[in-house]
Parts: structure tokens; sequence; C-alpha cells
């Protein structure tokens, strides 16, 4: 009788407890008391609902090149002399407002960093997880492979990639692909930097018994490889994902500057900056300043929040 | 016929230093529903034996002659993935330290509907039903809050429950288990000896149960194998071992568990260490240890011979101690 209401208690104790669990966890606890995480997620959240609410915040659309009006090119911002309230951050030399133009590049490069991150997860996840499990023959192949591709840096392979690309397809096709092709170049230039971490994790846990209790049991390797080693490598995984997201976000940024990321028909925070570039000595810092300052504070967010998770996930760096 | 038979059993180890052989010409049957005792020291070769069942001799070791028959196979010649499906299905193993053998990671039940799910084509749900009637069976309290729960948030004895009800899981023949009370508490040791005990008797499953504790093997088994440096060198009904024992060997073994030895009195030991299997002394492995070593015994190795008109009872000794 007595162990028939404690099962009832049990399935209706099921659905608070996973919201209990995460609110009684030390990662919860630590986020709660350090306010460099919380301003960060606060800054990185407000980042992400602009974006995806662009289409309904902005003022105008930055990408309809046919509604900007020459007549407004280089108005300054607001507080400057000669500003209009129309456009609150101002416009570039081709009237486009600045305000419009960073919601939409802010999404540009957060996508272009999510995306190119999750491509190199896929790809260096899987490679890390044979190679460290399976080892011998195909851990060197797979791993000499990657030392191969590290050896070429990233910027480099973008740099070939995209201006063999350009040069082959045209500028039209280039500005209507460059964004899955920027994703492709970043996503396939860094993938062995998830492989590696990936690898030497699996090294470790492979070595487990409750890995050896799974082959015991009769699990598939596959199972044992996703379902069993892949959930315990997850907490370097989620850090070296946030610096991985900055990095790729930088990248394009860089890529964009040289010419070769987001072209200026639909810009990316990167491409905004260099739009601005030519302008800055004759007196339109805004052009160049706003889209570098959001791009500024969107790696710090993102880089402190990563910071952050490190020190929590590995508690062999606690000091109190 | 019996369930499993292990016959001349030999691993090798190719190490650098040259090959060492765990284990040698080790023989036994189990008859379905029995349940056999290995006992020995460290590095005797228990484990080794046990995973050589089931086709898991850890690299660079190979199983280097002898056969396993299981149901009319012979499990040393089987491919990975027909012995994938005998493992965990058919014969299923229970280890020392459920903390280590629980992925730390994952719910009790993804776990073990993951091992349902790798033998038997179900749904999940079903799956989970089948890990709730086992966690019922090894009697865990509320098991449906359980499934939600991580080890971690689990105490050791509860998890060497739910361990077992892991193994349970595809109804075995045959459950290894590879020390499963050495790392809990000695009041929980009886808890989880007398549910194995119940359990092989309900569900009819043989069990291997490898231990160095003399008391544990006395409670459960009804045979018992003793080992020595890769070697059985005892083997017979467990009662009858315990009370005795014919090889010097086995009789220091019961001599020096604490209860045999007097209210301040130092405990009994038998002198030395067991031979590292690299360099095994020629003749007995036992001799230069032995309170009865004559000088035949460091020249000739003693086969396993029946000792008595009984053939369960052998023992390699080429002077064995008076049966009483």
């Amino acid at each position: 009788m007595s162990s028939a209401n404690g099962m009832n208690a049990g399935t209706l104790a099921v659905r608070p407890e996973r919201w209990r669990r995460l609110r009684d966890s030390p990662v919860f606890y630590s986020f709660t008391h350090n306010r460099t995480a919380m301003l960060s997620a606060a800054v990185l959240l407000a980042f992400v609902f602009a974006t995806l609410l662009a289409p309904l915040l902005a003022p105008y659309d930055p990408w309809d090149l046919t509604a900007f009006d020459i007549m407004d090119s280089e108005i300054p911002p607001l507080g400057s002399a000669g500003a209009d309230t129309r456009f609150v951050l101002g416009t570039d030399a081709m009237g486009r407002d600045m305000l419009s133009a960073l919601l939409y590049g802010a999404g540009i490069s957060i996508v272009i960093g999510v995306f190119a991150t999750l491509l190199q997860a896929v790809i260096g996840v899987s490679v890390g997880l044979a190679a460290g499990y399976f080892g011998g023959r195909l851990d060197s192949l797979l791993m000499r492979i990657a030392d191969i591709q590290l050896s070429f840096t990233t910027l480099m392979v973008a740099i070939i990639v995209l201006a063999v690309f350009q040069a082959t397809v045209g500028l039209a096709f280039y500005e209507d692909f460059a964004l899955i092709v920027i994703v492709l170049v970043i996503g396939i230039a860094e993938w062995p930097q998830y492989a590696r971490t990936v690898r030497a994790c699996v090294l470790a846990e492979k070595k487990k018994e409750y890995v050896d209790a799974a082959r015991v049991m009769g699990l598939k390797p596959a199972t044992i490889i996703y379902r069993h080693i892949l959930p315990n490598t997850f907490s370097p995984l989620l850090v070296i994902s946030t610096v991985q997201v900055a990095n790729a976000i930088i990248t394009e940024a860089a890529l964009a500057f040289l010419g070769l990321g987001m072209p200026i028909t639909k810009p990316s925070l990167g491409s905004l900056i260099k739009n601005g570039f030519e302008f800055i000595f004759s007196g339109a810092w805004w052009i160049t300043a706003f889209p570098a300052l959001v791009l500024v504070v969107l790696i710090l967010a993102i880089n402190l929040l990563g910071d952050w998770l490190r020190d929590v996930l590995n508690p062999r760096l606690y000091d109190d | 016929m019996p369930l499993l038979s292990v016959q001349n059993l030999e691993v090798v180890f190719p190490l650098r230093g040259g090959a060492v052989r765990a284990i040698r010409d080790v023989s036994f049957d189990l008859e379905p529903g029995e349940r056999i005792g290995i006992v020995g020291e460290s590095g005797a070769g228990k484990s080794v034996a046990a995973f050589a069942i089931l086709n898991l001799i850890s690299k660079p070791g190979f199983l280097a002659s002898g056969s396993i028959l299981f149901e009319g196979r012979d499990l040393a010649s089987l491919d990975e993935e027909s012995m994938r499906r005998i493992r965990g299905n058919k014969i299923s193993m229970i280890f020392q330290d459920p903390m280590m053998t629980l992925n730390p990671v994952l719910t009790i039940g993804t776990q073990m509907v993951e091992t349902v799910l790798a033998h038997r084509p179900l749904s999940r749900r079903q799956a989970q039903k089948i890990a709730l009637e086992k966690l019922r069976a090894v009697q865990i309290p509320s098991a449906e809050t359980r499934l939600e729960q991580y080890p971690h948030e689990l105490s050791g004895g509860m998890r060497q429950r739910i361990v077992i009800a892991i193994a349970l899981l595809s109804d075995p023949a045959i459950i290894i288990a590879d020390e499963p009370t050495t790392a809990l508490d000695v009041t929980i040791q009886a808890e989880i000896l007398e549910l194995l005990l119940r359990l092989c008797n309900d569900f009819a499953v043989g069990l291997i149960l490898i231990t160095h504790d003399l008391g544990v093997v006395s409670e459960v088994t009804q045979r018992i194998l003793v080992m020595y440096a890769g070697r059985v060198i005892e083997q017979g009904a467990t009662e009858q071992i315990i009370a005795a024992p014919m090889h010097p060997y086995t009789s220091g073994l019961i001599g020096a568990l604490p209860e045999k030895t007097l209210a301040g009195q130092p405990l009994n030991q038998i002198p030395g260490v067991m031979p590292s299997l690299r360099d095994i002394p020629d003749g007995c492995p036992f001799h230069n240890r032995c309170a009865h070593t004559q000088p035949r015994c460091a020249q000739e190795l003693p086969a396993l011979s029946a000792a008595t008109t009984t053939a369960a009872r052998a023992v390699a000794c080429h002077f064995p101690l008076e049966p009483r």
C-alpha cells in the first residue's frame, strides 16, 4: 500500500524534478552569483532578440537598395549638427539607415558564427569520436589530415577559396551565395579544433569502466560512441564552441574587410565597417564606428560567457 | 549437458618483456541455474577468465587456445556481431564498483532502456516497462523516480542494485559477477549477496561469482574453483572445500580468514606473495610459499586430478592434505 503511494508521488514529481535539478545545480548557482556572466548573457540575449525581430524593429529595409535616397547620404547620428530624426544613428554614403543596417548586419554575423561553428562541430566531433574510439591506423590517418588542415590558416584558406569563387562565378552570383560559401569555408577550415578536443576526451573516457560495462552489456559500438561517450565530452565542447562562434564572426569580419566577406548589398558587421572606412577621414566616423562598437560588444559578450563556462565546468580551476 | 563448458582456456598477453600467460588450462562446467565461485588473490587470473568467456579480453591479450561452449556454440570462434548479441543478453556481467560502471551523465532510465533496445526490437515505452519491472525485482523503492535520476544521486548499495537490475534486463542464462560486493559497506554486502542469491533462484540464472573473499563465496555458491597464478589448483563442492581443503594454498586462504583467528592473536597469513605471471617458478607455482613443500614440488608441475572418488573434487598438488 505504502509503496503504491510512493510510486504515484514519484510519477507526479518527475516534471518539476527537471526544473528543480537545474535550479539547484552548481552551474545555475554560479551563474546567478556571477555578474559578468549574467550581463554577458543578457547582452547576448538582447542581440538574439534584436536580430530575430529586426524586420519589425528596423525603421527601414537596409537590403532594398532602390529605397535609398542619395539626398540622405552621410547624415550624422542624433546629437550632431545636421542630424535628422528619421535616422537615429545616421546614414551611410548610399543613404542607408545605419540602425537598420546594424540590426540586420548583426543578425548575419551571428548566423555565420553559429552555422560555421555547427559545421565545424559536426565534422570535428565525428572525426574525433572515430579517431579516439577506434584508434590505431584510422586515428593516425584522421589526425594527420587534421594537422594538415591546421597548417593552412583559416584566413589563407578562406581568401583563396572566396577569391577563386568570386572570380569564377561573377559578382552577381557571388552576392546570392556568399553566406553559404562563407559558412562552408569557415566551417571546413576550423574543424580540427573540435576533432582534437573530442579525441582527447574520448581517449580518457574510453578507459573508464562504464565503457567496458556498456560493451559487456552488448551495446553496439555506435550506441556506445554517440550515446555514452559523446555526452561525457559535452563540457569541453561547450567551452570551445563559444570561442569558435566568436572566432568565426571575427574571421568573417576580417574577410569582409578584404572585400571577400558578405557583399555590401547584404552587409554583415564586417562589411559595414569596411563600407564606412573610406569615409572615416572625411569626418563621417559613424559609418564605421557603430558597426565596430557592436562587433566588439558582441564578441566580448560571447568570450566572457565562454570564460565563465570554462571556469564553471572545470572544477580544477575553482579557487574558492 | 552443461549450460556453459569452458575447456582448456589459455589467455596470452604478448608484452614487451615477453609473452605472459594470464590463465592456463582453465576448465569448468556450469549447469543451468548453478552457482560457482572463482576464488583467488589479485592477479590470479579470475577476471581475465571472466572477460575471456565474453570474448572481451583487453588488448593486446588474446585467447591462445581452448573452447567456450555455450548453447552448442563455441564462443571463442564467434564473430563480433554474434558475440554482441550474447553479451548482456544471454550472459550478463556485474562489476566491482557501481559508481564506475554506470555512465555519470545518463539517467538510470536511459541506460536501462538502451540495454534492452540493444537486444530486443521494442519501443522505448515497452523497454521502460521492462526496466521498471527489473528495478522492482531488485527491491528498489519508488522505481519510477529512479529512472529519472542520475547515478550520483543514489547510494552505493542502490547503485549496485541498479547494476544488477541492468544485468537482469534480458533474462540472461548466466550472470558473471566480478567482485560485486568489494566496493560496498559490509552491511550492504550482505544485502546484495542475499539479493543475488534470491534472484538466481527465482529466475534460474547461473552465477559465476569472482571474488577474493572466501566468506562471500561460501554464502552464495555451490561449487568453488580456487585459482593461483593463472591455474585452477583446487575445485569441488563449496562445503567440502571450506570444511576440508586439500591444497595447502586453499588451506592457507581459509586459515587467513579473520574469524579463524583468536582474539588478541596476530592474523594468520600465507608467507610471501604470489609470483608474478612473468616468472612463475618451475614445478608447482606455490612451492616456495608452501609449508609442506618437498623436493619434487620444485621440479614437477602437479596436474589437476580427481582427488576422491567423486570426480567433481580435484586438486593440483603432489602431496594433498588429507580430506577429513
